[in-house]
């Protein structure tokens, strides 16, 4: 695959050579043919080969931007800068602690609201909802992931946070206070509230990537459940949602995969205070929002290099959360059956 | 198992034994009826996949459906266990009798149709999450049956009656899709068998095997009729011809001729038939 493209050279033109000095006989039509489709394959193979490598070029490009752009906070600060908490430029005291829990809790509590729901609008899609109804329920989910992040942000800070504050907030209180999950006092802006608008971000992409695997579910699984005299919400369990679990795990890692890096609307609603709160109703700050909040402030050169290392830091937990997700999906995959290729 | 197939509630059998008398006027004494088929039509949106058709399937018996592609044998089929009802806009008129209940009457719920009414289908469709054994018993746990030692034993059952437990006894934390393709259309046999059906109907189930896997599936039908009336659509008819009691033609929607198997094959009454079964067209 790797070859390099002189010897390739040689052996088209050897090719058309022999080509030439058979031309008279009968397979010199079949001969000829075959050296300019040979040189197409190997054209287009090399063309994808480029387009491949070029995206592997892009991620080493910006990880090594990165690298060198927060090399001396790295030297500075070294393992300090991931376990400490402090984050005080005047001080030039940087500790991205608050930031990584930020982004993690944030992303988390957006999966566990945005999964079930989404899964659940797919499978609602696909399995139960009438015909007619279908494309136009389609089209208004995308066009939630159409919607502009900042409008998303207005909206959480003008619509959302009133209400949750007013209504879902108290009510989580009364019940779970005694955890330290909902305790203290209810400012508005907080973890869970970002959490929340990440959740419907990532909802559009959940849902129409469920869409499409269950989609692709055969209908002879389908049939299989309702000859054993299934019901549908059974046929969805044990024929659709079952076939599919491993496209679906799929379909969420995408959608941590943008909730780790949604900025705009989680800067609006979580209150970006850099602290470790267990309470949800604490405002936190995310590795994607402080940059975007203090890109512009970084006056010193150290205080740059530390958000240049926020940067590496998420890319990093980035590729980190996939890979762990592909781990988890290949030991899923051999413990479950594997599916027969029929 | 043996209670719930000789179910057939014998008082109505002099019944049936007059509405199978007319259009089958040669069989004789006529057999006690599973199926009493009146008048059926079926529409997928507009176009009618079934056309009138009037048929009595009968008991502890194989009959068989064959005609070319397109010919509405497979919509038949599944008509028996409302199975075409998934299909988005369909439509039917007439009745379907199953031991004398209507099965499309307005209180009777299709699943329960479905478990009253087997089905195998043309390439096997075991679950590929599922282990072998799974398989089997999935229908009882759907039906709620818990009790482990009862599964086991219909799991056992279930695959000897399928002539799969040999072959499978050591394997059945594997998973089903780790059978070969007649192993595995076994499998669905057997997974079919086990919530006790009264019926099974089998759409083509040979079609993908080679002839090997079909010959043990042929085997397998011919004794499982003992026990089950059996339907089973077909596009071979060497095969329709070897496995079946009764023979029903198939064209365009119209039943074209019905009656005992040697009948149809060596004497058929209808001239498509004819044309059919010595491959003139189809």
């Amino acid at each position: 695959m790797y070859r390099s493209g002189l010897p390739l050279l040689t052996k088209v033109l050897s090719f058309m050579a022999v080509a030439a000095s058979i031309a008279m006989e009968e397979r010199s039509v079949q001969a000829r043919m075959a050296s300019p489709s040979r040189f197409g394959d190997k054209a287009f193979e090399w063309l994808t080969l480029a387009m491949a490598l070029a995206v592997v070029v892009l991620i080493i490009l910006i990880g090594w931007q990165l690298w060198i752009g927060s090399s001396v906070a790295i030297k500075k600060f070294g393992f300090h800068f991931l376990l400490t908490s402090t984050w005080d430029p005047v001080a030039e005291q940087f500790g991205a602690l608050p930031f990584i829990y930020g982004t993690l809790v944030s992303s988390l509590i957006a999966l566990l609201i945005a999964v079930p729901l989404s899964i659940a609008t797919a499978a609602y899609l696909t399995e139960l909802a009438p015909l007619w109804i279908r494309q136009p329920l389609v089209s208004l989910i995308e066009m939630l992931a159409a919607i502009p992040s900042v409008i998303l942000g207005l909206w959480g800070i003008f619509v959302m946070i009133p209400w949750l504050r007013d209504y879902p907030f108290p009510f989580l209180k009364r019940f779970l206070g005694w955890t330290p999950f909902f305790s203290g006092p209810i400012y508005g802006p907080c973890m869970f509230a970002g959490g929340i608008i990440i959740a419907v971000m990532i909802l559009p992409i959940i849902t129409s990537v469920s869409r499409e695997i269950l989609r692709s579910v055969p209908d002879l699984q389908r049939e299989a459940a309702y000859a054993l005299g299934a019901t549908r919400w059974e046929a969805t369990r044990i024929a659709v949602l079952s076939y599919a679990k491993k496209g679906l795990f799929g379909a969420v890692i995408l959608g941590l995969g943008r909730a780790l890096g949604e900025t705009m609307a989680v800067t609006m609603v979580i209150g970006n205070t850099p602290q470790i709160a267990a309470s949800l109703f604490k405002p936190g700050y995310t590795l994607a929002s402080v940059i975007a909040n203090e890109f512009t402030e970084a006056t010193t050169d150290i205080y740059l290099q530390a958000l240049f290392e926020i940067g590496l830091v998420l890319f990093g937990i980035t590729i980190l959360v996939n890979l762990l997700a592909q781990l988890l999906l290949r030991t899923i995959a051999t413990t479950s059956a594997t599916r027969a290729v029929q | 198992m043996d209670n719930l197939v000789m179910a057939t509630p014998e008082q109505s059998v002099t019944e049936r034994v007059e509405r199978i008398a007319q259009p089958t006027p040669s069989i004789e004494p006529a057999p006690p009826l599973t199926f009493a088929v009146k008048n059926l039509s079926i529409w997928y949106g507009e176009k009618r996949a079934i056309d009138n058709v009037t048929l009595d399937v009968a008991s502890n018996a194989v009959t068989a459906i064959i005609g070319p592609s397109g010919c509405g044998k497979s919509t038949f089929l599944r008509a028996l266990n409302r199975m075409h009802e998934l299909v988005p806009k369909t439509r039917m008129e007439g009745t379907v009798l199953l031991h004398g209940e209507d099965l499309y009457s307005r209180s009777v719920d299709p699943a329960i149709v479905r478990r009253r009414v087997g089905m195998v289908f043309q390439k096997s469709n075991p679950f590929p999450t599922m282990t072998i054994g799974e398989n089997v018993i999935v229908g009882l746990r759907l039906n709620g049956v818990r009790n482990q030692k009862f599964l086991n034993e219909r799991l056992e059952k279930s695959l000897r009656m399928a002539a799969l437990w040999d072959e499978v006894k050591d394997d059945l934390h594997k998973p089903g899709t780790s059978l070969s393709g007649g192993q595995q259309q076994r499998l669905c046999i057997a997974r079919a068998l086990a919530v006790e059906p009264e019926v099974i109907l089998m759409d083509e189930p040979c079609s993908a095997l080679d002839p090997i896997a079909t010959a043990k599936i042929e085997e397998l039908i011919y004794e499982l009729k003992a026990r089950y009336t059996i339907v089973t659509v077909t596009h071979n008819m060497q095969q329709a011809g070897r496995i079946s009691d009764y023979t029903a033609f198939f064209y365009l929607g119209r039943l074209i001729e019905f009656g005992p198997t040697t009948k149809i094959f060596t004497n058929p009454s209808e001239r498509q038939t004819e044309d059919y079964i010595t491959g003139r067209f189809g």
